[in-house]
């Protein structure tokens, strides 16, 4: 019997339609855009100015403090602005933009395919090198992992969860790198085991709706006794990561609380990926998976593209494009992440970003949000809600602008898994209002 | 496309809607529908499509005149609330009463408060307890003498089930409930009652007893319960806690004095109670959200229920029963969910 | 028989009797100590409980105003001067005068102006799409069209034009209560002096991008290109971040800038038409 977490929880089909692709290496893009705020926290400071030339892999902005992380080249060639530009929702983000010249790799960075499973550096080595070489993690959020890892008072961990849970539906980029490069997504994750002490059991969490990526893992860890597999049933929000603690071990994460006071941190496996590249390839993290999909099957790529480049071109190179620069034709919405979380793509010339993890295409039929109707108190959404909310409840609450209630009933407890709108029969847009009193409450705080 | 769609997360809807469960209800009644026609032929048709039209040309009409905005009939939970409305009338009723019956139900009970999802009591019900006490004759009018099949139809489950039994006096028509309230009172003990009428089991489940016409059967009721079930409409709470509630309640009753009490089955397959339980009481409009909530209101429902049956004046007390339950539902969703946090537990 | 009447009459009156002493009691127990003039000036005050004079509503503005006889900041933008004169009668006070206001978009991007790049598929709720994304055209800054403001005026002086899909701001009715100058998430409402005649010019745009970006998603945009603020005599226009300003204050109404403005971003409000420019001012 798989494991799973306890409250509410919905069952999206998974449509996992391009699990059996291969990741391919995207072509180098001519110009790439890239943001100073790929990360939660503060944004990056820039180190390079207008004309500068850079290589693979050099540090172009400094962390802006603790809660922060450094961003490095992801290709080489000659900055050509340094100045905000719209990402892809729109929105103007301070970005380096690099005209590609080449690919010259700064030196010390192991281009080699080889894997190195054996583990030289000390724990300090290791974090210092993970903080250094701007790893974030790669599950959604972009936390800087080296904050995760930094120890808490009077928290001490006793459990790495490697998260290849990956519930959302759709994306597959989890799933192909734990098939490709399992051996590697292990040692990143042994890596940061040790830095969190020696006496931490790793534990690598997957949904039984993919059999070979538990076989793999299995397999891999057959000979550890520190580290464990286990098969998670499918259900959705389960890679969250309170949801993950919950089914893993049984823990839930106190409202209000981190994570780690329950005794688990949770890593994402393309985080350990890019652990291992860092602390044995001395490769800062410029690239990642994504998965370009959709439900009609025409279009099912699985790419390692580098950061900063623009939307429009990996759309064109999978074939979503038109010649005039339009979506092709069924298709009337790009999800940048997982249809559940991803924010949706207003911009084409955007780029994607460290934790991009997939690019979802939906026609207007599949996504298009009906006319809301009238709540009939089916608290379906209770019954979804994962961290035992009342989203009908706060919607009023958010409608009237009540503040002080919407506190009281743990609005900030909500993680915007998006349950409550997905099973909505009225179509109440539930979440985009919670979220937004949310937004207001916090700014109305740091006020 | 040359325009993008762009929309707040999530991206992915459950196709879910309010017009599908309230056909997934209509499809569960569906059986109760039919075995009242079998059972009570044309005129129990008539009472049912006078009922459902009824109630949905007053809410097309009050929607669209007098509050002035789209009509709301297809959302589909006019026809539910015609179709409860019917199961809940004898077979005889008049059509006029039951045109009345449909404009207290939607006019008064739901479209004042705002349609759809504000009504505080269970418009149908609401409908009944009026009807019940402004045409107290009617009501309780259980004979079904203008039914053009009904002497050949009642042929058939008679030999089919080998009852003893003979029809039950049409002309009379008293419920079984309304038999033993009678003879109870009348100083008759339970075996003397039970020898006098016949109150096999049997014909309740398939049928056989008179009553309103959702009364009819227990079987087709708890069809559409399973398939309620299977579609995940409904949450079996509520309907399980009156169920026990009920038998636990008649059970202790029993136990004191087989003589001058009906054992707990009785209570369970008799009158409104199944019907109430598994289509009234889990109207989601009415009743709580959270699943203490549903327990406390299910409960309430059980012991009410009792109370009116024994002790009241009515034979039967259902109805009341949801419709006082209604009343505290406000109160009942005051009840807030568990924080994640009371359950740390480590290790 | 008469007994029982009797007996009803005398119980029943007892009972009136005790229950009012007790309310009487209750009554003078808890009575609350009010200066009488909080409610004279309550009176005065147009009632609309609005909040735009920053209290919870006229009664708290009220006893604001009585408890604190030096504060000076204290008006009530939707009674005006007039409004404030009578609460100062009540207390003999004097009061700054204050001239009218009106709240206007700053945002002249109607539908034609602007290309839409994307449709918005969400809730129609201003502050929701604007926390989403940059809008549906290109100017991150512009009016987002769903009437956040529209739902946040209680005097009903805002609609949306759906001709340009901008909200209009009806003169007559603005009180310049500010309600919808907190609403607009985009913060492109602003609250200027009504002018002399209502007359008044005003930027109507707030697009901070340099002047090429600006022109290529909306026509009427601020380019920054300070022609304005070299053909002002009074030094009322400024450009910051690449966005015009003019300071209403200095402002003498001359219309030099409206002239100059090369996407005609400057607009001007209430003037007669151009012929009879020499007779102004």
């Amino acid at each position: 019997m798989s494991k799973t977490f306890s409250i509410g929880g919905i069952h999206p089909r998974d449509n996992k339609f391009s699990k059996d692709k291969p990741i391919e290496n995207f072509p180098i893009p001519k110009r790439v855009f890239i943001s100073m705020n790929q990360h939660l926290g503060m944004p990056a400071v820039p180190v390079v100015k207008k004309g500068d030339s850079v290589k693979v892999g050099q540090l172009i902005a400094e962390p802006a403090g603790f809660v922060s992380a450094p961003v490095h080249a992801s290709v080489s060639g000659i900055v050509a602005d340094v100045a905000p530009y719209p990402d892809f929702i729109g929105k103007k983000v301070l970005t380096v933009v690099i005209d590609t010249e080449g690919d010259q790799w700064l030196e010390g960075i192991d281009r080699s395919p080889q894997i190195r499973s054996e583990i030289t550096d000390t724990p300090q080595e290791i974090f210092k090198k993970i903080s250094a070489l701007g790893i974030v993690g790669l599950g959604g959020a972009a936390f800087p992992t080296h904050v995760k890892l930094t120890p808490l008072e009077g928290m001490k961990p006793e459990y790495l969860i490697l998260n290849g849970a990956e519930c959302e539906p759709y994306l597959t980029s989890d799933y192909r790198l734990i098939l490709e490069h399992g051996q590697e997504v292990l040692t990143g994750g042994e890596m940061m085991r040790r830095v969190l002490g020696n006496d931490v059991m790793g534990i690598i969490g997957i949904e039984n709706n993919k059999p070979k990526a538990i076989a793999v893992m299995k397999k891999l860890t057959s000979g550890f006794l520190q580290w464990k597999v286990v098969p998670l049933k499918k259900r959705y929000p389960q890679g969250g990561e309170k949801q993950l603690i919950d089914a893993v071990l049984g823990r839930k994460v106190p409202s209000f609380a981190l994570p780690v006071s329950t005794g688990a941190i949770v890593q994402n496996v393309g985080t350990a990926f890019a652990v291992y590249e860092a602390v044995q390839k001395n490769k800062p993290l410029i690239s990642n998976v994504l998965t370009v999909t959709c439900s009609d099957l025409s279009i099912q790529k699985n790419y390692r593209f580098r950061n900063g480049t623009p939307i429009r071109e990996i759309l064109t190179a999978a074939g979503a494009m038109e010649k005039d620069g339009t979506l092709s034709a069924p298709f009337a919405k790009v999800v940048n992440g997982g249809p559940m979380m991803g924010k949706s793509v207003a911009n084409l010339d955007g780029p994607v970003m460290k934790s991009t993890s997939g690019l979802v295409l939906f026609t207007e039929e599949e996504t298009k949000r009906k006319e809301p109707g009238e709540c009939i108190r089916c608290s379906k959404c209770f019954q979804a809600c994962p961290m035992r909310l009342q989203p009908y409840l706060l919607y009023q609450l958010a409608l009237a602008g009540n503040t002080e209630e919407l506190e009281a009933n743990r609005v900030f407890d909500c993680i915007e898994c998006g349950c409550c709108l997905y099973s909505c029969p009225a179509y109440l847009p539930l979440l985009d209002q919670i979220r937004l009193a949310k937004n207001v409450s916090l700014k109305n705080k740091r006020k | 496309m040359d325009k993008l769609l762009v929309s707040p997360a999530p991206h992915l809807h459950s196709k879910d809607s309010t017009r599908r469960i309230m056909r997934d209800v209509i499809i569960a009644l569906i059986p109760a529908v039919l075995v009242s026609v079998y059972f009570a032929g044309l005129s129990a048709l008539l009472v049912i499509i006078v009922s459902v039209t009824g109630c949905v040309l007053v809410e097309h009409l009050i929607a669209r005149y007098l509050m002035k905005k789209r009509t709301t009939v297809y959302d589909l939970s006019a026809v539910v609330t015609g179709l409860i409305l019917a199961l809940n009338l004898p077979a005889s009723s008049p059509w006029w009463m039951v045109l009345i019956g449909c404009v207290v139900a939607i006019g008064i009970a739901k479209m004042t408060f705002g349609g759809l999802g504000h009504n505080l009591f269970n418009p149908a019900l609401v409908a009944r307890v009026f009807l019940l006490i402004s045409f107290p004759v009617q009501m309780t009018n259980w004979s079904v003498t203008n039914s053009i099949f009904r002497p050949d139809r009642w042929e058939l489950p008679k030999g089919l089930l080998g009852a003893q039994g003979q029809l039950l006096d049409a002309a009379s028509g008293a419920t079984p409930l309304g038999i033993i309230k009678e003879g109870l009172a009348n100083g008759l003990t339970m075996e003397t009652l039970s020898q006098q009428h016949d109150f096999s089991y049997w014909h309740m489940l398939f049928g056989r007893i008179d009553g309103s016409l959702g009364e009819a059967s227990v079987v087709a009721i708890l069809l559409g319960f399973a398939y309620l079930l299977i579609r995940k409409v409904i949450k079996p709470v509520i309907p399980l806690s009156i169920i026990v509630t009920v038998a636990v309640f008649a059970g202790i009753l029993w136990l004191i004095d087989p003589s001058m009490n009906a054992d707990p089955l009785f209570h369970l397959l008799t009158g409104g109670l199944l019907l109430g339980a598994v289509f009234m009481a889990t109207d989601y409009t009415t009743s709580p959200m959270s699943p203490l909530g549903m327990l406390i209101f299910g409960i309430g429902i059980g012991i009410i229920t009792m109370i009116i049956r024994i002790w009241g004046v009515y034979p039967e007390g259902v109805s009341f029963a949801i419709l006082f339950m209604n009343a505290v539902v406000p109160l009942l969703n005051k009840i807030k969910p568990l924080p994640y946090q009371k359950e740390v537990s480590r290790g | 028989m008469t007994f029982t009447l009797l007996y009803t009459i005398l119980s029943l009156s007892l009972l009136g009797g005790l229950l009012a002493v007790i309310l009487f009691i209750v009554a003078q127990k808890f009575k609350v100590q009010e200066d009488p003039r909080i409610d004279q000036v309550l009176e005065v005050l147009p009632g609309a409980n609005c909040g735009g004079c920053g209290f919870a509503g006229c009664r708290a503005f009220a006893e604001h105003y009585v408890n604190n006889p030096e504060a000076t900041d204290i008006f009530c933008p939707v009674g005006g001067n007039p409004v404030m004169k009578l609460a100062a009668q009540v207390l003999d006070r004097e009061v700054q005068e204050q001239m009218p206001k009106l709240a206007v978009l700053r945002c002249n991007g109607s539908c034609g102006a602007s290309e839409r790049l994307n449709i918005y598929d969400g809730s129609s709720v201003c502050a929701v799409a604007a926390d989403l994304y940059g809008g549906e055209t290109g100017c991150s800054y512009g009016c987002l069209g769903m009437g956040d403001c529209v739902n946040a005026c209680v005097f009903d002086a805002i609609y949306i034009d759906p001709q340009t899909c901008l909200p209009v701001v009806v003169e007559d009715k603005c009180t310049s209560c500010g309600a919808c100058v907190k609403a607009c998430p985009r913060l492109i409402l602003e609250l200027r002096p009504k002018g002399p005649k209502s007359r008044r010019i005003y930027v109507a745009c707030a697009n901070k991008d340099k002047g090429a970006v600006t022109r290529k998603v909306c026509s009427v945009g601020c380019i920054g290109c300070k022609l304005c603020v070299k053909a002002c005599e009074f030094e009322a226009v400024t450009v910051t971040d690449n966005l015009a300003y003019i300071d209403p204050d200095k402002c003498r109404l001359c219309r030099k800038c409206v002239a100059v403005c090369p996407t005609g971003c400057i607009l001007e409000i209430n003037f007669p038409p151009k012929k009879q420019k020499t007779e102004n001012e």
